[in-house]
């Protein structure tokens, strides 16, 4: 059966803590660490954007399955942040992992959800046998306008994952998507930050896609929350996710090892991949997990993954994710930050 | 000025994929890769892909920039030894300034080099960072 083969997360060394940002608008931090659950967020440096993460999640994932890259057959990054609005992310990733040129690609977009699209499309090509292996990406590196909410979340950050059909590292099985229009979050060509329905964004968006997604992919996999070992959903702020799992009837424990946004922040497209690889980091031969991922506009892709023994020899043959998330960070000031992310208007 | 897209295209092997030049001859490792050896002018050549990490043998901090640069200054430039003995120039990022010493282990990771301005292409290749 397929599933995957290889993983790897990327999460760049910068951090801003909420404190910082809200003491520049006069806003009130504690309501956003209590109110949303968050403490920090990641923050690219001015050298790095989608397609530079990608790659450093890949060649991790690479390493894991030890595999050739020129024999993966298609390459899927999804992202709302592509550096170029005409020109593939994926052929500059595809050309430094070494997988050109017999090679399918496409980049993904549909807000958060573009991640777990190329992954749930890799993962099909690879079962029908159309492909050898399938490399499916989730990579972002968001902004919110200064001062909005979405400031205190847009973080940056990516997860890749490798599908095949052997030595599986976690065998997927069962996948449902969930889609309706529903305009919660959208940003309109030429427009710098994205625009959100505030209060709209959670109970008929955010709750109404991923508890319908997460129930179907249970039902048809016929399985109940106790039946899983971990879980993961997307996670806009450190709240949605928590609530969400314990609606569905998980527990805190089983959401722990893939719930980042805390002290990540919400890294979009690579939200709930980069959760998958850092629960991937600590699962047993055995475990179950199921994965929701969720993008406005709105939809969610379900996963039901079983972990194989083959996890144990894989998962020290690249950095672990929480080795991204704690190690070496660097604190940056608003000013520093704001200069990265050039919201600084120069002339 | 600097890089064509043209001549980057060209370069994509060994900026990308860290491609350099082994003489078959006497095994003399070139990156760039170059079209004749430097050690014995033999000129038949094979791909190696060079290793990941290495350490800083030398390094200076440009603090005067030249203009497409001045938003990241100050900044380090160092010689780095790979894990092989290869030697090769690379600006060292997400560091203080205040810590690079000789011997710092770095690792390489893919970055942007730079930008043709706000509207042209995008150059990719290498950079190290701290292990
Ligand atoms: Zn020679």
């Amino acid at each position: 059966m397929a599933g995957i083969i290889g993983y790897g997360a990327y999460v760049p060394r910068q951090r801003i803590k909420v404190e910082e940002i809200a003491k520049v608008w006069g806003a009130d931090a504690p309501s956003y660490k209590k109110g949303l659950m968050l403490e920090e967020k990641s923050v690219p440096a001015p050298d790095q954007d989608v397609i530079t993460m990608s790659v450093e999640a890949t060649r991790n994932a690479i390493k894991r399955a030890g595999i050739d890259p020129k024999e993966i057959g298609c390459i899927y990054i999804g992202s709302e942040s592509h550096p170029y609005a005409v020109k593939p992310s994926g052929t500059v990733v595809a050309e430094a992992i070494g997988a050109t040129p017999d090679i399918h690609c496409a980049d993904m977009e549909f807000a958060c959800k573009a991640g777990s699209e190329g992954m749930y499309v890799s993962f099909g090509l690879v079962t029908a046998g159309l492909v050898k292996y399938g490399l499916g990406i989730g990579a972002d590196t968001s902004q919110g306008a200064p001062g909005d909410a979405l400031e205190y979340s847009a973080a940056a950050g990516a997860a890749a994952f490798l599908f095949g059909k052997d030595n599986v590292v976690a065998e997927v099985r069962e996948t449902y998507a969930y889609m309706t229009d529903t305009p919660d979050f959208w940003r309109r060509e030429y427009e710098h930050y994205p625009k959100h329905g505030g209060r709209f964004t959670g109970e008929p968006a955010y709750f109404q896609h991923t508890l319908s997604c997460a129930t179907g992919t249970m039902e048809r996999a016929g399985m109940t929350p106790e039946d899983f070992t971990f879980a993961i959903f997307h996670q806009p702020n450190g709240k949605f996710p928590l609530r969400a799992a314990l609606k569905l009837g998980f527990t805190r424990e089983q959401i722990v090892p893939g719930w980042l946004s805390p002290r990540l922040g919400n890294t979009y497209s690579g939200a709930s991949p980069i959760g998958l690889s850092a629960t991937l980091d600590v699962a047993k031969p055995g475990d179950t997990i199921l994965m929701v991922s969720y993008g406005s506009g709105s939809g969610s892709d379900g996963f039901v993954f079983e972990v194989t023994d083959k996890i144990d020899e894989v998962r020290n043959l690249a950095p672990l994710t929480t080795d991204y998330l704690d190690k070496n960070k660097i604190y940056l000031d608003y000013g520093t930050y704001a200069k990265y992310r050039g919201k600084i208007r120069k002339g | 000025m600097g890089l064509t897209t043209a001549r980057y295209w060209r370069e994509v092997p060994q900026r990308y994929r860290m491609e350099a030049g082994e003489c078959t001859a006497c095994g003399e490792i070139h990156f760039p890769p170059r079209r004749i050896c430097m050690k014995c002018g033999k000129q038949k050549f094979e791909t190696v892909v060079l290793p990941d990490t290495g350490k800083v043998i030398t390094w200076t901090v440009i603090r005067v920039a030249p203009d497409e640069f001045t938003d990241l200054s100050p900044y380090a430039v160092c010689l780095v030894e790979l894990e092989n003995g290869v030697r090769l120039m690379s600006q060292l990022v997400d560091v203080d300034l205040d810590e690079i010493e000789m011997g710092l282990p770095v690792k390489i990771e893919f970055r942007r080099i730079r930008e043709d301005g706000a509207d042209g292409v995008l150059f990719y290749g290498y950079k190290v960072v701290p292990a």
